[in-house]
C-alpha cells in the first residue's frame, strides 16, 4: 500500500474512497439490472412483461435530478480540499527546485544542494517554488498526494506538511524526453532535530557552502545590480534613479500603469529578466534584462537575497 | 434483380474511383482495420516491455516513440474516424431512404486525403517515429525532440481535412436527403449521433489544424509562440490543443452511442426507453465538450479559479452521459432479449463505458485528480472509455450490420465467444492499472520501482487475452465471407429503412424512395420473435 505521509493525504484518500463508494453503488446498479433483466426478459422466459410504460419523463427528471445533486456534492468536496492544496501558510519553508533533462536539483536556503533527493523535516509546513530549465516537467510524490507541473520561464509552487519520518518515491509525471521514467529521486522526510542534523553536515558539492541569500548577494555586487539599486539594495546607488529594494518582497508595488501587483517570486524574476513588462510607477524603463546572463539557479539565489532584504533593515 | 452495390462492377478502378458511399466504406473499412491492427502491434509491444521493471525492449527511445506511434494511430487514424467513415458512410444514406450522401465525389475525396495522411504517419514512422507522446506537449516537441515531429503534424493535419469533409458531408446529408415522412423525430438515434459528431468535427477539428500549424512553425522557424525564453507561453499549446482533444473525446464516444442505441432496442424488441432524453442528451455533449477542456490542466499551472470552473463543467457534461446509460438498462426491462453477438458487444459497451465515466468523476474532482492525473489511473480511464467503449460499440456495429454490408452471416458462436473474450480480457488488462495509478506508478515510463510489477504482469497478461479477442472477428469475419450463409433483408427483425432493402443493398440503395409513417423502434408487442 501506499503511505499517507502528509495531513492532506488522509483527507485525499477519503475523497476518493467516497468516489470508489459512490461507483460501487452505481457499477452494482447498472451490472446488477442488466444481469437482472437479463435473466428474466430473455427471449424464452415467461416472465409478465405488462405493457411497456410509454411515459419516462417523470424517470427521466427524477434520475437527472439526482445525478446532478450527487454529482454537484463531489466537485464542492474535491474543490474544497483543491482550494487548500493550493494556498500554502504564510509561514512555509520555502526550497528551491529545479527541473532539467533528467535531473531534480534542490537547493536549501542554507545553501545546501542535492541531486534528485529532497530532505525535509516533518511538522512543518513545506513550500517548494520550482522551475525548469528545459521542458515542462512534474513534480509528483505520491506518498504525498501531492503534483505539479514545472515549467520554463515561471515560478510553480506546491506545498505540503509531511508527518511522518521515512523514504518515499519522487516522479517526474510530465513526458520530458528519452530520460523521462529515470527523472526519480527520493524524498526523505525527517524529525526536525535530525533534519537540522542534516543541514549542518548535508551535501555541499561546490566547495564551501553558503547561504543561498549570501551567494544571491555576490552576485547582486557581480552583476552590476548594486550599481543602480545601491549596494545594499537601498536605493539610488548612483546617477541612476532605481528603486529601493529592500522591503520589497511580499509587498504591494504599484506600476506605472496604475495597476498594483504583490511582488512575490514571479514578479522579481520577471523584473530581472523582463524588466520592460512591469515598470514601477515613477521609475523611467531603463534597466537591461539580465535574460540569459543568470541561469535558473542564479536567478534564484538572487531572489532569496532580495527576500532577505527584509523590512527591518529599512532605516 | 439489380446487381448488388458489390456485384456492380469488379476492376480495381471501379473501387477506386467509385462515388458509392457503400463502397466508399469499404475501402475506408479496410485501412481502418490496417491502423488499428498496427496501433495493436505497437500495444503489444508496450505491454511487453512493461512486463519487467526493467523495461524489456532494453530502451527508453525506443519505447517513448511506440507510445507515440500508438497514439497517434490509434486517436487520429483509428477511434476519431471509425464509426462514422465505416459503418456511418454505409448506413447514413441508408437509413435516410436516400440514393447516396450529398457530396458523393467529396466523399471520395476525403477517404484520399486520409489515405495520404495516413501513409504520411506511417513513413513518418519508418524513419524514425517520433517521441512526444501523442499529446506533443511544447517546448519538449518545438526545441527537444529529435524526432519526424513536422511530418507527423502535417500527416495529422491532412486527415483532419478528411474529417471536416466527412463532417460536412454528413450534415448537409441529414438535412437535406431524408425521405419523405422522416421528421427529426423520426430519425434513428444513429444517424443523431453521428450529426452531433459530425458538428464537434467541423467546429473543432481548424483548431486543431492551425495549433498544429503553429506547432510546426515553431519548430522550423522558432517564431516564439511557445518558447517562454522569447516571450512565448507553454501552456498555450495545451490549451489549443485540449480545446480540440477533448470535444474529440466526443467524436470517438458520440457515434458508439448511436450505435448501441440500435442494437439495444433491437434486441430486447423494444422501444428505445426515452428517446427524446437520448437525442438531445447527444446534442447536450455536444454543446458542453466545448467547455471543459481545462481538465486536463489542473496540475499544468492554470490558476485556481479556472480550475474550479472547469471542474464544474466536467461534471455538467457527465450528466447526459449518465442519462444514456439509464435509457439503455431501461430499454432491456420488460423487453424480449436475445443474446446475439452484437447484443453481447452492446452490453459489454455499456458495462465497460460505465466504468470508465464513473473513474471520469475521480479526475473531475480536483484534490483527486491532483493524486491520479498523469499516472496509470488515466491510461486506465481513458482506455475503459475510448476502448472498452468505442471499440466494443465499433465491433457491436460491425456485427449487427455484417450481413447487411456483406450480404453474409457471420458465424454466431465464435461471435459470442469473441464478444466474451473482449469483455474478460479487457478488464483483465485494464483494471489493474486504475490500481497501479493510485499506488502512483506514473505513465509513460519506460522501466519502473519493482514494487508495481505483479500488477504490471497481470495487466500484459490480459493484454495478451485481448489481443485473441482482437483478432478472432478479423478471422471469423474473414471467413464469413467465403463460407457464410447468405443473409436475409432483415436477418434481426429489426426496424429501420436500412433493413427494408436487400443485403448487400443494391447500388441505388432503393428500387423506390420510401416514405417513414411512424417514430423509429416501433417493435411489435408480441412474443419473442426467435431468431434462427
Ligand atoms: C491490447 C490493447 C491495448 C494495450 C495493451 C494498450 C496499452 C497501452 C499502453 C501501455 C500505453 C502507454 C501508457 C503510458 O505509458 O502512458 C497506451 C497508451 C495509449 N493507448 Fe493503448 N493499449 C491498447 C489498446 C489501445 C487501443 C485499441 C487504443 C485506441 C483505439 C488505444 C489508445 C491509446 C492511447 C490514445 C494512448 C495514449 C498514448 C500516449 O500516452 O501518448 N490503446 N496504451
Ligand atoms: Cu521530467
Amino acid at each position: 500500500m501506499i503511505p499517507q505521509a502528509t495531513k492532506d493525504s488522509v483527507e485525499v484518500d477519503y475523497l476518493i474512497g467516497a468516489l470508489v463508494l459512490a461507483s460501487v453503488a452505481i457499477l452494482a446498479l447498472v451490472y446488477g439490472l442488466i444481469l437482472l433483466y437479463m435473466f428474466r426478459y430473455h427471449a424464452g422466459s415467461k416472465a409478465e412483461r405488462g405493457r411497456p410504460s410509454r411515459k419516462s419523463w417523470r424517470f427521466e427528471i427524477a434520475w437527472t435530478a439526482a445525478t446532478m445533486a450527487a454529482f454537484f456534492g463531489l466537485f464542492l468536496w474535491g474543490a474544497d480540499l483543491y482550494v487548500r492544496l493550493f494556498q500554502a501558510p504564510a509561514n512555509a519553508l520555502q526550497i528551491y527546485v529545479v527541473g532539467k533533462q533528467w535531473i531534480w536539483k534542490v537547493e536549501h536556503p542554507g545553501g545546501q544542494k542535492e541531486i534528485n533527493a529532497l530532505h525535509l523535516p516533518i511538522g512543518r509546513p513545506i513550500q517548494l517554488v520550482m522551475t525548469s530549465q528545459d521542458v515542462i516537467h512534474d513534480f509528483s510524490v505520491p506518498a504525498f498526494r501531492i503534483k505539479r507541473d514545472v515549467l520554463p520561464g515561471r515560478y510553480e509552487t506546491i506545498w505540503f506538511e509531511a508527518q511522518r519520518p521515512g523514504s518515499y518515491h519522487l516522479f517526474c509525471t510530465q513526458l520530458c524526453g528519452a530520460g523521462h521514467a529515470t527523472m526519480t529521486g527520493e524524498v526523505v522526510a525527517m524529525s526536525a532535530p535530525d533534519f537540522e542534523k542534516w543541514l549542518s553536515q548535508g551535501p555541499a558539492p561546490t566547495g564551501a557552502r553558503e547561504s543561498m541569500a549570501a551567494e544571491g548577494q555576490v552576485l547582486f555586487m557581480r552583476l552590476g545590480c548594486s550599481g543602480c539599486h545601491g549596494a545594499k539594495g537601498e536605493g539610488s546607488g548612483g546617477a541612476v534613479k532605481a528603486p529601493a529594494l529592500v522591503g520589497l518582497y511580499g509587498s504591494q508595488v504599484k506600476l506605472s500603469t496604475g495597476a498594483v501587483v504583490k511582488s512575490d517570486d514571479r514578479y522579481l524574476r520577471d523584473s530581472i529578466l523582463q524588466p520592460d513588462k512591469e515598470i514601477v510607477a515613477g521609475y523611467e524603463p531603463i534597466m537591461p534584462s539580465f535574460s540569459g546572463q543568470v541561469d535558473e539557479e542564479q536567478l534564484m539565489r538572487l531572489i532569496a537575497y532580495l527576500k532577505s532584504l527584509k523590512a527591518k533593515e529599512k532605516p | 434483380m439489380r446487381p448488388s452495390y458489390l456485384t456492380d462492377g469488379f476492376s480495381l478502378r471501379s473501387w477506386l474511383l467509385t462515388t458509392d458511399h457503400k463502397r466508399i466504406a469499404i475501402l475506408y473499412l479496410g485501412s481502418i482495420t490496417l491502423f488499428f491492427f498496427i496501433g495493436g502491434v505497437a500495444a503489444a509491444l508496450l505491454r511487453y516491455n512493461l512486463i519487467s521493471s526493467r523495461g524489456l525492449l532494453g530502451s527508453a527511445e525506443i519505447y517513448n516513440k511506440l507510445f507515440s506511434m500508438h497514439g497517434v494511430v490509434m486517436v487520429w487514424f483509428f477511434l476519431v474516424p471509425a464509426v462514422p467513415v465505416t459503418l456511418g458512410n454505409f448506413l447514413i444514406p441508408l437509413m435516410l431512404g436516400a440514393r447516396d450522401l450529398a457530396f458523393p465525389r467529396l466523399n471520395l475525396l476525403s477517404w484520399y486525403l486520409f489515405m495520404i495522411g495516413g501513409i504520411t504517419v506511417l513513413y513518418a514512422m519508418i524513419i524514425g517515429g517520433v517521441d512526444t507522446g501523442w499529446t506533443f506537449y511544447t517546448p519538449l516537441t518545438t526545441l527537444y525532440s529529435n524526432g519526424h515531429v513536422v511530418l507527423a503534424v502535417v500527416a495529422i493535419f491532412i486527415s483532419g481535412f478528411s474529417s471536416i469533409a466527412t463532417g460536412l458531408n454528413f450534415i448537409v446529408s441529414i438535412h437535406k436527403l431524408r425521405a419523405p415522412g422522416m421528421s427529426w423525430h423520426r430519425m434513428p438515434v444513429f444517424l443523431w449521433s453521428l450529426y452531433a459528431t459530425s458538428v464537434i468535427m467541423v467546429l473543432a477539428t481548424p483548431v486543431l489544424a492551425m495549433t498544429l500549424l503553429l506547432l510546426a512553425f515553431e519548430r522550423i522557424f522558432h517564431i516564439g509562440v511557445f518558447d517562454p525564453s522569447v516571450g512565448g507561453d507553454p501552456l498555450l499549446f495545451q490549451h489549443l490543443f485540449w480545446f480540440y482533444s477533448h470535444p474529440a473525446v466526443y467524436i470517438m464516444i458520440l457515434p458508439g452511442f448511436g450505435v448501441v442505441s440500435e442494437i439495444i432496442p433491437a434486441f430486447s424488441s423494444k422501444e428505445l426507453f426515452g428517446y427524446k432524453f437520448v437525442v438531445w442528451a447527444s446534442i447536450a455533449i455536444a454543446v458542453i465538450s466545448f467547455l471543459v477542456w481545462g481538465h486536463h490542466m489542473f496540475v499544468a499551472g492554470e490558476s485556481l479559479y479556472s480550475a474550479l470552473v472547469f471542474s464544474l463543467l466536467s461534471y455538467a457534461v457527465a450528466v447526459p452521459s449518465a442519462i444514456k446509460v439509464f435509457n439503455w438498462v431501461g430499454t432491456m426491462h420488460n423487453g424480449y432479449i436475445r443474446f446475439d453477438a452484437p447484443m453481447l458487444y452492446a452490453i459489454g459497451f455499456v458495462g465497460l463505458f460505465t466504468m470508465g465515466g464513473l473513474t471520469g468523476l475521480f479526475v473531475a474532482a480536483l484534490a483527486a485528480d491532483v493524486h491520479l492525473t498523469q499516472t496509470y489511473f488515466v491510461v486506465a480511464h481513458f482506455h475503459y472509455v475510448m476502448v472498452g467503449g468505442m471499440v466494443s460499440a465499433y465491433f457491436a456495429g460491425l456485427h449487427f450490420w455484417w450481413p447487411k454490408i456483406t450480404g453474409k452471416m457471420y458465424p454466431e458462436m465464435w461471435g459470442r465467444a469473441a464478444a466474451i473474450i473482449i469483455f474478460a480480457g479487457f478488464n483483465l488488462t485494464f483494471f489493474p492499472q486504475f490500481i497501479l495509478g493510485y499506488l502512483g506508478m506514473p505513465r509513460r515510463y519506460a522501466s519502473y520501482p519493482v514494487e508495481y510489477e505483479p500488477l504490471n504482469l497481470l495487466s500484459s497478461a490480459g493484454a495478451a487475452v485481448l489481443a485473441v479477442g482482437y483478432l478472432l472477428p478479423l478471422g471469423y469475419l474473414i471467413w464469413s465471407l467465403m463460407y457464410g450463409k447468405d443473409a436475409p433483408a432483415n436477418p434481426w427483425h429489426a426496424t429501420g429503412l436500412e433493413w427494408k432493402t436487400p443485403s448487400p443493398p443494391p447500388t441505388e440503395n432503393f428500387p423506390a424512395t420510401p416514405v417513414v409513417t411512424e417514430p423509429p423502434y416501433q417493435y411489435p408487442l408480441k412474443e419473442a420473435v426467435s431468431h434462427e
